[in-house]
């Protein structure tokens, strides 16, 4: 107790000092906590973006033929993989839309609505309309403006051996992706099979897991159940390898930008307690003529150290999350929305603080060290 | 009478790099229980020197030093600390206060250091003490903030605080006028006869040395002198 109420009144004494090396570790513990937040959160919604309304696993036929007849006893075989979240079927082929002379080149998915939706998010996505049943289509965005169709329109898709259909448009979705929302025709998945001649077959069968970043593992488990099967499966990570580097280019940044920042944190804390180890050897050579024992006047710097860790860090990261709130609040898209979703990383942040901390200890160490190490004597030699 | 401090055949060779400078030779000395000393000598005679070995603060370079009976100069850094904060209290001429920590605070410190039990006989022993060296109307205030006399009053309270079995001074006086000196001495016998701690008082003045019971002279760093009163 007693290195603690020195410790205390140490850092009261020279409270310019203590304020200073307190707002230096603030400053510090909120630039990581602001920078690794505000970077996490692009790549969460980098990803997002990217897969969250996609599938992440993705079984296919191996051979040139690309149905897939046997859909369910795949399911069945995959079916204790863990992780799975979600897992739909779907028969797709490429069509063509020609209204008034407007020829638009389409990909026709068929799905179990339900199912489908666990995986896309369509039926949230609805701008116009309702959902398919059979016969009905759901149109993208970009189509239907190009097409100038809407609900209650119907269209003619027609295959490539030329046979056209007619359909009635259901609805219109926009998920915010130009390629889908420009080239996709949804309608169930028994209207495509028909439309195909597909039977009871399909194109793909497609998985949403847990753990997004754990996709190739589970792709891989999946390969090695489906070895008998003629199909192949793909995963999300496999065909964004561009994205994923980038992140972890990213990643590797912000890492770098922390490491560098805690440097100097635990270079300023060493330094100032370093100068009030000299300024305070006369304290320190009194008291251990007392009696105070080595290890207990080293605890004083090391408790200086974790105190002005532990303040340091609370304002830090108080700092630090005031800055992100400020900076959705004001950096805005010209409509009011926030330039980028918040991801509040708990676990990132309490572990910013807590790492400042125990780097404040560690910086205390050497002085510490020198403390136990000064002689009464001396002190009192040289007075 | 038992013997509070022993040397025997105590050396002392100060070596700086090449340098070597031999302080003192072969000193035997010892301080009964209870008794009121002073040791004098010349500027650089060793006296400083000889009283930080019989305090542990210093080690010698030969011989052996024991504290009521135990030998310290083998002894642990620890164990030699947990000694001299039970049993001896230091005045020094520059009084060494805390100035973080107010009069009192100050006077408490050795028995915080030693461990904090007792805490209400404690407060009430250092206020009984800064009664008798007479700062009871300031023991509030910063030690900083107190005149020289007050501090080194403070200093001498904080010596008794754990009830030592003796106090070493070095030239306690040194930076006081005559009045405070002379009032000084005549606390330290008073402590001396009311609570029976042993003295040891290395002092230039020589009227203040014919005032204690035994009056050890040191010269070139051996004992020149013994006088018995
Ligand atoms: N650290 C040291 N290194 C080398 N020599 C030292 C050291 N400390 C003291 N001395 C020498 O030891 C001798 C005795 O010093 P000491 O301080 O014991 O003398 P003193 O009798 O207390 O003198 P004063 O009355 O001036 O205080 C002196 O000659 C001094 O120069
Ligand atoms: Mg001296």
């Amino acid at each position: 107790m007693l290195p603690l109420k020195i410790a205390l009144r140490f850092m009261r004494s020279s409270r310019a000092q203590t304020i200073l090396v307190v707002i230096g570790i603030s400053i510090g513990v909120s630039v990581q906590v602001f920078v690794g937040t505000l970077i996490g959160s692009l790549q969460q919604s980098l990803i997002e973006r990217t897969i969250g309304n996609s599938p992440h696993v993705t079984v296919t036929s191996s051979l040139d033929d690309p149905v897939i007849m046997d859909s369910d006893t795949i399911l069945a075989v995959v079916e204790d993989v863990d992780g799975l979240t979600a897992r739909s079927v779907s028969a797709d082929s490429p069509a063509f839309i020609n209204e008034d002379g407007r020829t638009s080149s389409v990909l026709v998915r068929g799905w179990d609505l339900e199912a489908a939706d666990q995986i896309y998010g369509i039926l949230d996505n609805v701008r116009a309309g309702s959902a398919p049943s059979d016969d009905e289509v759901l149109v993208g965005i970009g189509l239907a403006e190009e097409q100038g169709i809407g609900p209650g329109d119907s269209v003619n898709l027609s295959v490539a051996n030329g046979t056209r259909y007619a359909f009635t448009v259901a609805g219109v979705f926009d998920l915010g992706v130009s390629s889908i929302d420009d080239g996709w025709v949804i309608t169930t998945l028994g209207s495509a099979q028909r439309m195909f001649s597909l039977g009871e077959g399909v194109t793909s069968v497609e998985f949403k897991v847990q753990d997004v970043f754990a996709a190739d593992a589970v792709a891989l488990e999946m390969s090695t159940l489906l070895e008998s099967y003629p199909v192949q499966v793909d995963n999300w990570k496999d065909q964004n390898e561009q994205l994923l580097s980038g992140l972890q280019g990213q990643t590797i940044s912000s890492l770098m930008i922390q490491v560098f920042v805690l440097a100097a944190v635990v270079i300023a804390i060493a330094s100032v307690l370093a100068i009030k180890v000299v300024q305070k050897s006369k304290q320190i050579g009194i008291l251990k003529a007392m009696g105070l024992t080595d290890g207990a006047s080293s605890r004083v710097f090391l408790y200086e150290g974790l105190l002005l860790g532990l303040v340091g860090s609370v304002f830090g990261v108080v700092l630090g999350v005031s800055l992100l709130i400020s900076f959705v609040t004001f950096a805005t898209n010209p409509d009011g929305s926030p330039l980028i979703d918040l991801y509040l990383d708990y676990p990132f942040v309490i572990g910013s603080g807590v790492i400042a901390v125990l780097a404040a200890a560690l910086a205390a160490v050497i002085p510490a060290r020198k403390s136990s190490k000064l002689s009464p004597i001396e002190v009192i030699r040289n007075a | 009478m038992p013997e509070v401090v022993e040397l025997r055949k105590v050396g002392k060779v100060y070596v700086n790099g090449p340098v070597s400078t031999p302080v003192l030779f072969d000193v035997d000395l010892s301080f009964d229980e209870g008794s009121f000393n002073s040791i004098i000598g010349a500027s650089g005679s060793g006296k400083s020197t000889l009283l930080n070995i019989m305090g542990t603060l210093d080690r010698p370079t030969s011989g052996e030093v024991y504290v009521t009976g135990r030998r310290t100069d083998v002894m642990r850094k620890d164990e030699i600390a947990s000694l001299r904060n039970r049993t001896i209290g230091f005045i020094f001429q520059f009084h060494y206060l805390l100035p973080e920590f107010t009069a009192r605070e100050n006077v408490l410190m050795p028995h915080w250091i030693g461990g904090e039990r007792e805490v209400q006989a404690a407060s009430a022993k250092a206020d009984e003490l800064l009664d008798v060296v007479g700062l009871a109307k300031v023991k509030d205030n910063l030690s900083s903030r107190m005149s020289g006399g007050q501090q080194q009053r403070t200093a001498i309270a904080r010596a008794l605080m754990n009830d030592p079995k003796v106090v070493l001074a070095d030239e306690p006086t040194g930076n006081l006028d005559s009045d405070n000196t002379e009032s000084l001495y005549k606390m330290f016998r008073n402590i001396n006869e009311r609570f029976g701690t042993t003295f040891v008082v290395i002092t230039h003045d020589r009227r203040i040395a014919e005032k204690t019971d035994r009056i050890v002279g040191i010269k070139d760093g051996r004992i020149s002198m013994d006088v018995r009163v």
